[in-house]
């Protein structure tokens, strides 16, 4: 028997570690190597909570594959502006990308 | 201490440790490596909590799609990547604070909850007919075909806004015949 509070902790874990690997590293494919942990411990979250509270009702497994569309997205969109800033630019380093910066 | 709790605490151990080896990496290619041992510890996660279609999903689209387009995108950038600098920005420590103090907050947050203890309830009806459920569901007109069509529109934008921004300049400005 795994109690409910055993995977919330490992999520939290898992998405503190996630945003350190967003706010610390340079490289923006990194940055978003961090966002796809982040993502993967909401998901782990949403499934627990529907497993442990309501398995009558799926909105908590609809909602995880709503979050996997958003995550497949976000993941295509920000390599795709990666790559073209590195054409661009000749950088992927999130502090030399600063042309929008007040 | 069941055999789930020891393949519970195994997995834990085993994703948490491919995470820190994700953000602490110096070399951007073994990152990856190291988030897809993560994305597949997950999975197990997905299998212990009996939904087996998520597990199927997570494979296909998170180590399928996602860790490949990542490997693509660190391989494209290659030299760039591999570079002696510092792979951390001069406040890390600032972010190691920030997500130790998240965690500690959360860690005493949630085990102050007494209810969080109890186990799993049993699944109302049998289990192999979660997914048939869950297809119904996702187009059921009083159920959740309205999010489900918006995933789609938003798979499909982020589909067409990928390509166009990824385009070269020269032939951006071919095809899309702006000045």
């Amino acid at each position: 028997m795994i109690p409910l509070s055993w995977y919330l902790i490992f999520a939290a874990a898992l998405f503190c570690i996630g945003l350190y690997g967003a706010l610390a590293r340079r490289n923006s494919v990194a940055i978003i190597m961090g966002i796809e942990l982040m993502l993967n411990a909401v998901n782990i979250n949403l499934v627990a909570f529907w497993r442990y509270i309501t398995p009558g009702i799926l909105a908590g497994q609809v909602f995880a594959i709503i979050v996997f569309a958003v995550a497949a997205s976000e993941a295509a969109v920000g390599l795709a502006l990666i790559i073209s800033i590195y054409r661009q630019r000749s950088t992927v380093i999130a502090e030399d990308i600063d042309l929008m910066k007040w | 201490m069941t055999v789930l709790q020891l393949i519970f605490l195994l997995t834990a151990a085993t994703t948490l440790a491919s995470g820190m080896m994700v953000v602490a990496s110096p070399n951007l290619v073994h990152a990856a490596l190291w988030l897809i041992m993560a994305l597949a510890g997950v999975t197990v996660f997905f299998v212990l909590l009996e939904a087996g279609f998520l597990a199927v999903v997570q494979v296909a689209v998170y180590i399928g799609a996602i860790a490949i387009l990542i490997i693509f995108a660190v391989m494209l950038t290659r030299h760039v990547a591999a570079d002696s600098q510092s792979q951390v920005t001069r406040g890390w420590w600032l972010a190691a604070l920030a997500s130790l103090l998240l965690f500690g907050g959360l860690l005493a947050m949630l085990t102050q909850i007494p209810t969080l203890t109890a186990g799993a309830p049993v699944l109302p009806g049998n289990p192999d007919d979660i997914v048939r459920d869950l297809g119904q569901s996702l187009v059921s007109l009083d159920q959740y075909v309205l999010p489900f069509e918006t995933a789609s529109v938003l798979l499909l934008a982020a589909l067409i806004g990928a390509i166009v921004i990824a385009l070269p300049p020269k032939a951006a400005g071919a095809e899309g015949g702006e000045p």
